[in-house]
């Protein structure tokens, strides 16, 4: 019993105690060490394994991994990211700064600020460091270089695309009486009771949709590029809330509750509960007619002043395990060939982070005939992106919307 | 030294329960009063708790916890007490309990999703109506996620009430039903007034401790309340998960904070049914005294029939139609059946299921080897010294049961990396253990105690030493027990989530783990896929504890059950 209470108390100091130098950090200019290095390597990659179509394409990645470079990957399926950055907490809480569980974390927004703000990062740098960063479309991608307004300094590595799309079913639902804006789609929620809703935040996708109408309602959008200014925050947010006051009544349940997320709504609309829904992926009905999960007359649209659209990234915590398998791999993650397979509707249909036109001619063409499924938007018809607000609103929101409508009043 | 051995196992065994549990608690306290260094917080403030205050619905979420808790006690109860109590003796009690066993073979989960297949507005039972009641849409009615919570109630009590009976079946030897039955009917009382008068106090004290084990799981359970429970606000326990998931790492004091009120929750949860047993117990006396016998009470044990069958209907009609929606293409509303079946998502599981169902069962088996070993141990010497365990030692195995998971896995994790384990497995296998154990000793402790001496005493005389005794005659004699206890063990370890997750670091994925993070895409073929798996391999553990016994015991007659 005194031992255990001692193995317990050193933990307990280690953690308070001052940290121990960092390893030797892999040089990410010498690239062929770093693949000889990686070599033998496993790389626990924590990614969110909600989707088989996901969790397939992370297994083709993986095998391809170990015969070109003997990487093993290692999918960790999580059910919220967050607890991967939780991992590394625990770890730094206990003082483990080397031989970390977490190698490579599928990451974006809050998450990687949190996690850039502790410290919990690899050195900045190495994202653009990569071999196959030159494909990058780091020009008309802004959302490459900053994740939700905070600048990615080359911590983490883009992985894919994805912008607010809604779909709906053409045999249920008229093309003609869709809305072209939020405040048209109140009107639609009006005209059509109970058959829209958003997941509650602090869901990904419904605090998405709470930007997005954010951005269309507030008086000044360039506020939403700057923290949240507690001054004016109440009077920014009004015609928001002014908006989800008067949607909530009409709203699926009369917003009693709401669709837990995404894929929730997709089970909805095939379930005949919702006739809009809303997806960050514009191939994702694609998808699901050929999962056999929508009935193949749902249809896509988008707002043509714009939606929401963002970056998803690939982070190396500061202690992982097998850095140069990690670096080795988030570079493969960006190669033609892997951002292709992606971008097919058949594996995945996410947006690719690659410049079609820096590609090699033959890249280019097989790009070119991708077949992205009758439910898709072809790229030039996604219209505008609308880009994401600065991470505090993102929070404040939240808290507000939870004080409204979840206390239980 | 063979003879140390008993005497060692009481030890390790209080060990193995206390200290996890009392380390994983410190290390919650301490980040719930601001202490966690590697977030840059070292002093000690209450701030945490502040933060909890103030947090929007906390009362609303908090009231939630504790009364779907108690409620769902109370009927689970409520039901067996009186099912029991109308038919205890019949031939139809001992043939329930050959189907009730199966039922605690179906994890949580599975049965919430069971229920939410079958009941919602786009639920199967609707599809059912549909043609007669001429629906084409499923209605826009609040079922699950009501905000009373009633959907939760009724998906807990259509898997704790097996449970109950199960542990009261089990204590109804003890006693002497036959001589009261008669006693009360000849004084003219009815069935269930005459059980409750006479036999009711001392089975009760029998199965007390199970029902607190299911207060204090009803009043923090997490999948259950996420799949039914209401969520504007959800119960605590489901917004603790949320706190400790939150990107805001500030966030982790106020779940620490948040995990100790879930812990006064549950204790207030228990004390409001402790004051709720010496109610009842003055009312009962109150009854007794004035001679109240209650004797039409017909009704009332064919509706205890019928809430029993429903139990069991709701709980197999769910597993179906999970199997279907496993194998269905499109399935829309409202066709009763889908308009195609496809093996796709059971082949699209399969890549990643050799694994998980590896680690589950070597976790599942060596926590259970672990556990039936040393509860042996504790029995034997329980034979040794003559002593009975006792009500004290009782609550202790029971400390696992009743202190919420959620309260306490999380500070054992920092405790896990702090001892720079590398063992994950072991590690794994130890925290199974103390979720395991109290649940194999209290499923063969009866059994054990109940077996005539005099067999040994004989063997004794006859100079047989203690541990051959042990080996050629009480194991033999008791395999069919042990079996089964080892099978309960076995399922225990397989529904583990949380302990899972944290000390396994997700990189043990087991059935469960990977159900889990499956079911977080809410793709209803998948979780079908899964929570199938999940009840397959408790289920095939029961039958085995079954078969074995009836293999083993086939050129004996008297053994044979």
């Amino acid at each position: 019993m005194r031992s255990m209470a001692a193995i317990f108390a050193v933990g307990l100091l280690a953690a308070s105690s001052s940290l121990p130098a960092a390893a030797a950090e892999p040089h990410i200019s010498d690239w062929n060490r770093i693949e000889q290095a990686a070599s033998g390597q496993t790389v626990y990659f924590n990614a969110w394994g909600g989707s088989e179509n996901i969790n397939a394409y992370l297994q083709w990645v993986s095998s391809e991994m170990q015969s070109r470079y003997r990487v093993t990957v290692v999918q960790v399926k999580l059910d919220d990211t967050a607890s991967a950055v939780a991992k590394v907490i625990a770890e730094k809480a206990s003082g483990k700064n080397e031989g970390g569980s977490v190698d490579l974390i599928w990451i974006n927004g809050e998450n990687f600020v949190s996690m850039k703000q502790k410290n919990l990062l690899l050195t900045p740098g190495w994202a653009t460091a990569l071999p196959n960063w030159r494909y990058v479309d780091s020009e008309n991608q802004p959302t490459i270089l900053t994740d939700f307004t905070e600048p990615t300094e080359g911590l983490e590595s883009p992985w894919g695309g994805a912008k607010m799309v809604f779909f709906y079913d053409s045999a249920r639902t008229d093309a003609s009486s869709l809305p072209d804006n939020s405040a048209q789609l109140l009107d639609w929620a009006k005209k059509n009771p109970g058959r829209f809703s958003y997941p509650a935040p602090p869901d990904f996708i419904g605090s998405s949709f709470l930007k997005q109408v954010l951005a269309e309602v507030i008086d000044d959008p360039a506020k939403l590029s700057q923290p949240v200014n507690e001054a004016s925050f109440e009077r920014d947010v009004a015609p928001l809330f002014a908006y989800l006051d008067a949607l909530h009544p009409v709203a699926w349940r009369s917003g009693k509750t709401f669709p837990q997320n995404y894929p929730d709504m997709k089970q909805k609309l095939a379930d005949s509960e919702l006739d809009i829904i809303f997806a960050f992926n514009p191939a994702e009905a694609s998808a699901g007619i050929k999962a056999g999960e929508l009935p193949e007359t749902v249809r896509s649209f988008t707002f043509s002043r714009g939606t929401l659209g963002n970056t998803h990234f690939v982070a190396i915590p500061y202690n992982a395990n097998a850095k140069e398998g990690a670096l080795l791999t988030a570079n493969f993650l960006i190669s033609p060939e892997a951002q292709l397979r992606k971008q097919n509707p058949t594996y995945w249909g996410d947006p690719t982070v690659l410049a079609i036109s820096k590609l090699p001619e033959a890249d280019r063409a097989a790009f070119a005939a991708l077949d992205l499924g009758a439910a898709t938007l072809a790229p030039d018809k996604l219209g505008p992106v609308i880009a994401e607000p600065h991470t505090t609103w993102m929070n404040r929101i939240e808290v507000e919307w939870r004080r409204r409508y979840a206390s239980g009043n | 030294m063979i003879a140390y051995l008993p005497k060692s196992a009481v030890v390790l065994t209080l060990c193995l329960l206390f200290l996890p549990i009392t380390f994983g608690l410190l290390g919650t306290l301490l980040p719930a009063f601001g202490y966690l260094p590697a977030l840059g917080h070292h002093g000690l403030s209450l701030q945490p708790f502040r933060d909890l205050a103030s947090t929007p619905g906390l009362v609303t979420a908090t009231v939630l916890s504790m009364a779907t808790g108690l409620v769902a006690t109370l009927i689970s109860l409520a039901v067996t007490l009186v099912f029991i109590a109308g038919h205890a003796g019949t031939p139809m009690l001992s043939r329930m309990q050959h189907l009730l066993a199966p039922l605690l073979a179906v994890p949580h989960a599975a049965v919430a999703f069971g229920v939410a297949f079958l009941f919602a507005p786009s639920g199967f039972l609707i599809r059912l109506a549909a043609p007669f009641l001429g629906i084409d849409r499923p209605p826009d009615v609040l079922i699950p996620h009501d905000p009373l919570g009633f959907t939760m109630i009724a998906g807990l009590v259509i898997k704790e009430t097996p449970f109950l009976l199960l542990v009261t079946l089990a204590a109804l030897p003890q006693v002497e039903l036959g001589a009261a039955r008669r006693l009360a009917a000849s004084f003219g009382y009815g069935r269930i007034a005459g059980f409750v008068y006479l036999l009711w106090p001392t089975l009760y004290r029998q199965i007390r401790f199970a029902v607190y084990a299911v207060i204090a799981y009803t009043s923090s359970v997490v999948d259950v309340a996420l799949i039914l429970g209401p969520n504007l606000p959800g119960t605590l326990a489901v917004q603790l998960v949320q706190w400790m998931n939150d990107p805001d790492l500030d966030a982790r004091f106020l779940a620490s904070a948040g995990a100790v009120l879930q812990l006064g929750v549950t204790l207030a949860a228990l004390l409001l049914w402790f004051f709720l047993e010496r109610l009842s117990a003055i009312m009962m006396r109150n009854a007794r005294e004035r001679g109240w016998r209650f004797e039409r009470d017909r009704l009332l044990c064919r509706a205890s029939v019928l809430a029993v069958g429903l139990v069991g209907g709701v709980v197999f009609a769910g597993l179906a139609i999970l199997a279907i929606w496993s194998l269905a293409g499109l399935w829309r509303f409202p066709d009763i059946l889908p308009q195609s079946f496809t093996l796709r998502s059971w082949m699209s599981a399969s890549p990643s299921l050799g694994n998980a169902v590896v680690t589950t069962l070597i976790t599942g088996f060596a926590s259970t080897l672990l556990a039936i070993a040393l509860t042996i141990g504790c029995l034997e010497r329980e034979l040794q010294t003559g002593r009975n365990v006792g009500e004290k030692s009782l609550l202790m195995l029971y400390l696992p049961l009743i202190v919420p998971q959620i309260t306490f896995v999380f500070g054992l994790q920092l405790l896990f990396i702090g001892t720079g384990s590398g063992d994950r497995l072991a590690a794994l296998v130890l925290v199974h253990l103390v979720f395991v154990l109290p649940y194999v000793f209290l499923s063969l402790a009866d059994p054990w105690r109940a077996l005539d001496r005099r067999y040994e005493i004989i063997a004794t005389a006859l100079g047989r030493s203690r541990i051959s005794v042990l080996l050629s005659i009480r194991l033999p004699m008791l395999m069919r027990p042990i079996l089964t206890a080892m099978a309960v063990g076995f399922s225990v370890s397989v529904a583990q989530y949380l302990p899972t997750v944290l000390i396994g670091e997700g990189r043990l994925a087991t059935i469960t783990t990977e159900a889990v993070a499956l079911a977080s895409g809410n793709n209803r073929r998948v979780i079908a896929v899964y929570a199938l798996l999940q009840t397959m391999l408790p289920f095939l553990a029961f039958a085995l504890a079954s078969l074995i016994p009836a293999a083993l015991h086939s050129d004996r007659q008297e053994m044979k059950v």
